[in-house]
């Protein structure tokens, strides 16, 4: 009688059939290396610049751009460390809330002599533009803020932003992760320099991503070897996975207005019935400025490993940001920065919607998390008091 | 991640509530670190004759709890005080590492139980032995990964 509920689309999503579809023959028949002068590498080469064009002409960019990468992590290392070995030395500007994947590479650059600014965010998780006005030197060789976060889905207003690191003649960066295939992404809009964005987000394979890199910027490769991706990103390219990326990302931006209005709709149901149905509940993150299929709520004197546990019980996936599921003893950076206290961060839960999800599964998880949070409460030594 | 044995611990925990009038009362933990743990006993005869927690905290916290409390009835109270966080762990077949310190308290929540009894009643009992709270938080390996 258990159904299965997958609500954790910002970790990672099923791969779709047309992808997989589209891969196949560059796994078999045509194993071609893109860089080889036969048949079998022109025809590999092809499918390489035919995929590289489709990402670029979905994000407003030129081909040329479109640097592959082996997904999100490396797209933000090759962005951060590759202008930092341009410029050699200088000032960084991010912010508290970034992916662990900007913010530990922030801190090994700063170990190297780099200094690093780390803006704040408000309550709802919005980095304020007159903060970044005030942290931009003269010697800010870089600029990198988040386009939505991952924990708390809040949308940062990038093309402010961007603006402000362009008047500064400063390039900026931004982790589009979470923000592609759900809201609108143009880097000309934007007037961002680099953005990153890794294909299993959104329904395309694991272990390949892109940076894009706008004409003109200097930027130095961190991975050597031969004359790949325009010696950006030197390695034998994976064909299947930039073929899988491309109609992966074709197909989401294609569905976009519609099924964002779709998990909006889910999505907002599934915050109502949780707030309306567990006491002492409050949501976490901006109330609109907020990715359309993403929902972090905190459930007081509820721990957040505990829920997932029970809720995975009942065959329903999400994830906490508490410190249990990061592998540290603080909970959620993001939630801390937010000013949410410990204990509430403790206390968090993330549903992020996608595809297979329907209005049964939501009504699902409405009817299953507040007896949970109830056991849980009745376990615990404190007592709510206000 | 977890042993079965956690997970059970978990999903049906023992002597879960309060002592009616309790000898002993230990709380440990705190709302920052996320774990809070509260021990009370009944002392018959120098035994633990009774025992029951009540624990915010994840998986871990719960079923340390849990079988803590199964550990520590009709022990002496100087056997009680010497359970420590290893032997919890054991039993429970292991703990994820980073769950190792302050997920692992119930022994020093016991401890601080048996503790508050003993100073109630004036008793002679060497204390001196026993993992305490900070103990546990003070052996955690670094939490930078």
């Amino acid at each position: 009688m258990n159904r299965t509920v997958y609500m954790d689309h910002s970790a990672t999503t099923a791969v779709r059939a047309e992808a997989v579809e589209a891969m196949l023959p560059w796994f078999g028949e045509e194993y071609g290396n893109a860089s080889s002068v036969h048949g079998f590498g022109r025809r590999a080469h092809e499918a390489l610049e035919r995929a590289r064009a489709t990402i670029a002409s979905r994000l407003g960019a030129r081909p040329a751009e479109i640097v592959f990468t082996s997904g999100g992590t490396e797209s933000d290392n090759l962005a951060i460390q590759g202008i930092a070995a341009a410029a050699g030395k200088g000032h960084i500007v991010t912010s508290a809330i970034e992916h662990p994947a900007v913010l530990t590479t922030c801190s090994v650059l700063e170990k190297r002599g780099f200094d690093v600014t780390r803006l704040p965010v408000d309550d709802t998780g919005l980095v304020r533009p007159a903060d970044l006005e005030q942290a931009l030197r003269p010697d800010t060789i870089l600029v990198s803020i988040m386009a939505a976060n991952s924990e708390v889905g809040t949308i940062q207003p990038v093309a402010e932003l961007a603006a402000l690191a362009d008047a500064a003649g400063v390039p900026f960066h931004t982790d589009a992760v979470q923000a592609v295939g759900k809201i609108p992404v143009d880097v000309d809009e934007w007037g961002v320099d680099l953005l990153s964005l890794s294909a299993h987000k959104f329904y395309g394979p694991k272990g390949v991503g892109a940076l894009y890199v706008r004409a003109g910027t200097r930027l130095r490769a961190l991975q050597h070897g031969g004359h790949h991706e325009q010696k950006r990103r030197a390695g034998t390219e994976n064909v299947p996975g930039a073929v899988g990326m491309a109609t992966a990302l074709d197909l989401i931006c294609a569905e976009m207005p519609a099924e964002a209005t779709r998990l909006r709709h889910l999505r907002d149901r599934l915050q109502q019935g949780l707030l309306d149905n567990v006491d002492h509940s409050s949501l976490n993150g901006h109330p609109t400025q907020r990715l359309p299929h993403l929902l972090n709520l905190t459930c007081e004197n509820a721990e957040g490993e505990s829920i997932l546990l029970s809720l995975d019980a009942c065959g329903i996936a999400v994830s906490t940001g508490s410190a249990c599921s990061s592998g540290s003893l603080e909970p959620s950076h993001v939630l801390l920065a937010m000013g949410i206290p410990a204990e509430m961060a403790h206390g968090s839960v993330r549903f992020s919607l996608g595809r297979a999800n329907t209005a049964e599964d939501v009504e699902y998880v409405i009817q299953k998390l507040p007896p949970i949070v109830e056991r849980l409460r009745s376990m615990s030594p404190l007592t709510i008091t206000s | 991640m977890y042993t079965d044995k956690v997970m059970e611990h978990f999903t049906n925990p023992r002597n879960l509530g309060d002592v009616d009038n309790p000898d002993g009362i230990g709380q440990v933990g705190n709302p920052t670190c996320g774990d809070i743990m509260r021990i009370s006993i009944k002392v018959e005869d120098g035994r633990i004759a009774d025992v029951k927690f009540r624990t915010l905290g994840c998986a871990a916290a719960i079923a340390t709890s849990s079988i803590t409390t199964e550990m520590a009835v009709g022990r002496t109270l100087d056997e009680a005080l010497h359970l420590t966080r290893a032997q919890v762990a054991a039993e429970l077949g292991g703990l994820p590492p980073s769950k190792m310190h302050c997920s692992n308290l119930a022994a020093a929540g016991l401890h601080a139980a048996i503790k508050d009894y003993v100073e109630k009643n004036g008793l002679n009992l060497d204390l001196s032995g026993m993992e305490t709270e900070e103990d546990a938080h003070g052996n955690g390996e670094a939490p930078e990964g």
